[in-house]
């Protein structure tokens, strides 16, 4: 005790303290390293330095979303075996889009919610939707009264009316306005988009959507190589990575080419309906013009562009 | 500059010198921070699903904890205030203790909102695209890191002052202390925004909640300084006089009055006015539609409270052992208020009036403590350091040895000293 005393009281380091110190270094890069196993595992195939350095979608030249576009293209094929359709569809002029959704039509068939899923490339495990449909008790459109888990041999139920949800496009946006990075922005035609390649996934927008229109990819998706929709742009329905938010985007890559949105078209009854707030002469208009329409949650301020009504000769009793 | 290399030098050397309980606290903290930096590993490889969070309850744990622990560094401004302010200079050596542990707490915020991202590695994304001032997020990022910065200045230089045998420069502090004061208040006032500027989500959309933040924050931060006080003075021979304990308690008392009444203006305007927007709230306090996860936790929380209160009022409040159980049965009540009281049932039910439950998994319940373990180390080492330098054991010529035997012969026997 007393020669280690007196060797500590030296300046510099003794042997013994030496070999100590030396021995508790290895042994605690050994502990860390040992912690740190499990990235071993990590999948690093779609982390490239290119991706890395990617910009914010608003601020690449044109010539760098090009090799954006070609480089996450080849990364869908290596990965589907699929040659993609990659591509960035800008919004049109004059055109802000609008969805109208007659619930006195709707039978809950949850085709649309399939149909999207289809459209959009969402991971089918774990499974991400867009679009939930609630089963309500006539004479009251309190969503906690809703069934968000209804499962019937047939539908429609006649003691029930269907109200399906999904991103509501606001004009005036909570999510927009939350997150940290302007990951999610307001496009010129009214879509509420996300650049998957810049959100950080922290999550605040999911908290701040009032209709819980976003996902969040929680874990890597997946989705069967024959599943995969080819059809894809940037802002819209390409896969998605492990950690980022996703939602309904009006199908921006079938919309601004003058399509319709998946589940509009696979619709049976009608239910739904989609076009041009500012063309006077769209169906879409005409409804807000004729019709008793409502959004949700209009006390919240965010201005949906999307529209509920019911027909005017609906008295409870579907036809 | 080389000077300051060798002041390092010999802060990290001291960090590892210590008695026995001392080199079993710190390897404990280790062990168990090691368990929690594989559990992130293992997140970061199959994401963020390793968590109990869903797309319903987007958020858990970490940001509850992440939520607690603004609280607690804001709450360093409790014992500044009183120093700076009202001139109680008898105190003016333990300011330091709490400016320390506000930079561990802030420390282990960042940790906990980084844990919280699902592209981590993304971070630097803020720097090319920074949504200020519209996003409150990015406020947060603004106040806590310079809020970490302020303390780390401020602390570091005394310290180092200390070691230097110098008089600290009035100027080279003195301003940072003051701007740190408004700075405190900022840290928890922005925090709490996060949540009540969300118009939909009617349980954070209230604006009592931001002095809600700030009463607990101003009870939980300065009753873990006592106990920290407490245990440097019993494992130290650091001084530290019953006063400041005693003035830190009648902090506490004032801001959990306030907190706890604040809470009953709370639940009696929503249960009261009984509109739809309790529903959260009675899922908290009673459990809604057969699902009652949080309600053993909300109860516990004001359980604990409320008898911390009475100990605090009652004569109990003269024995330092009542006492010293009012403070843990109130960082652990408000704990739970912050997590299971405030951040989680806001997601319950969902916007669509779904319900789903929240239960945190073994992984990201590890990843907490790991971060906690963390925090509490770095800390340790902060006070570690600090007392031996402050008590001019450890100058720019003195060389300080815990495990000399003939301690004695250099400096006065002293009892329970960290050797």
């Amino acid at each position: 005790m007393s020669a280690d005393t007196q060797q500590q009281q030296k300046p510099g380091v003794s042997r013994r303290s030496f070999f100590r110190g030396a021995l508790g270094a290895a042994g605690g890069m050994a502990a860390v390293t040992t912690a740190l196993k499990p990235l071993l595992e990590f999948d690093t195939s779609e982390y490239t330095l290119e991706g890395f350095l990617q910009r914010h979608y608003k601020e690449m030249t044109p010539e760098e979303l090009d090799a954006a576009l070609a480089r996450i293209a080849e990364a869908v094929e290596k990965r589907y075996e699929v040659r993609p359709e990659l591509r960035d569809v800008k919004p049109m002029d004059g055109v802000e889009f609008g969805y109208a959704l007659n619930l006195s039509r709707c039978i809950g068939c949850r085709k649309c919610v399939h149909a999207c899923v289809a459209e959009n490339n969402q991971s089918r495990s774990p499974e991400i939707q867009y679009i939930r449909v609630l089963e309500m008790p006539r004479g009251s459109i309190d969503m906690e009264k809703g069934d968000h888990a209804y499962d019937r041999p047939t539908v429609p139920d006649a003691d029930h009316f269907y109200m399906p949800v999904q991103c509501h496009q606001c004009a005036n946006p909570p999510c927009v306005k939350v997150c940290p990075v302007e990951a999610t922005w307001s496009e010129d035609d009214g879509i509420v988009v996300i650049d998957y390649d810049w959100c950080i996934g922290c999550r605040y927008c999911e908290a701040a959507c009032p209709y819980w229109a976003r996902r969040f990819n929680f874990a890597e998706p997946q989705i069967p190589k024959e599943d995969i929709n080819p059809d894809m742009s940037y802002l819209s329905n390409r896969p998605r990575q492990k950690g980022v938010m996703e939602k309904c985007h009006f199908c921006l890559h079938r919309t601004r080419e003058g399509k319709l949105p998946a589940c509009l078209e696979v619709c049976p009854v009608g239910a739904r309906k989609f076009g041009n707030l500012l063309d006077p002469k769209s169906e879409v208009s005409q409804i807000l013009r004729t019709k008793h329409v409502f959004v949700l949650k209009e006390e919240v301020g965010t201005l949906p562009r999307f529209f509920y009504y019911f027909d005017d000769d609906y008295h409870g009793e579907r036809k | 500059m080389r000077d300051y290399g060798r002041f390092l030098w010999r802060c990290a050397r001291i960090s590892f010198v210590g008695d026995w309980r001392y080199h079993t606290w710190m390897l404990t903290l280790s062990v168990i921070a090691l368990l929690g930096l594989n559990a992130y590993a293992k997140q970061l490889v199959d994401g963020l699903a390793t968590t109990g969070m869903t797309d319903q309850v987007s958020w858990g744990l970490y940001i509850a904890n992440f939520t607690f622990l603004v609280g607690m560094a804001a709450a360093a401004v409790m014992l500044v205030i009183p120093v700076y302010v009202y001139g109680k200079h008898e105190m003016h050596e333990l300011v330091v203790f709490a400016e320390l542990l506000a930079v561990a707490a802030i420390v282990m915020c960042l940790l906990f909102v980084t844990v919280d991202l699902g592209r981590p590695d993304r971070f630097l994304h803020l720097f090319q695209r920074f949504n200020f001032p519209i996003s409150m997020l990015t406020w947060d990022v603004v106040v806590l890191n310079g809020y970490l910065l302020l303390n780390m200045h401020i602390c570091g230089y005394l310290i180092y002052c200390a070691y230097k045998k110098r008089k600290p420069g009035k100027w080279f502090y003195y301003p940072f202390v003051i701007v740190a004061i408004g700075w405190a208040i900022s840290i928890h006032t922005v925090t709490a925004f996060l949540y009540v500027g969300l118009g939909g989500r009617p349980f954070w959309n209230s604006a009592i909640i931001v002095p809600k933040f700030l009463a607990s924050a101003f009870a939980a931060g300065p009753a873990f300084i006592m106990l920290t006080l407490q245990l440097i003075r019993y494992f130290t021979d650091h001084k530290v006089p019953q006063g400041a304990i005693r003035l830190l308690q009648n902090i506490v008392t004032v801001a959990l009055t306030i907190d706890l009444f604040l809470l009953g203006s709370e639940l009696f305007t929503e249960f009261y006015a009984d509109s739809h927007h309790i529903s959260s709230l009675v899922y908290l306090w009673f459990g809604k539609d057969g699902y009652h996860a949080l309600v053993p936790w909300i109860w516990t929380s004001v359980a604990m409270s409320v008898t911390a209160l009475l100990i605090f009022y009652l004569p109990t409040k003269r024995s330092m052992f009542f006492v010293n159980i009012a403070c843990v049965l109130l960082i652990v009540g408000i704990w739970i208020e912050k997590g299971m009281g405030l951040v989680i049932p806001a997601f319950v039910p969902s916007p669509l009036g779904e319900i789903v439950e929240y239960v945190p998994t073994l992984n990201e319940t590890l990843v907490c403590f790991g971060i906690w373990a963390f925090g509490l180390m770095i800390y340790t080492i902060f006070v570690r350091i600090t007392i031996p330098v402050l008590s001019g054991q450890l100058t720019h010529d003195r060389i300080y040895h815990t495990e000399v035997a003939t301690d004695s012969a250099t400096h006065p026997p002293t009892e329970g000293s960290l050797s």
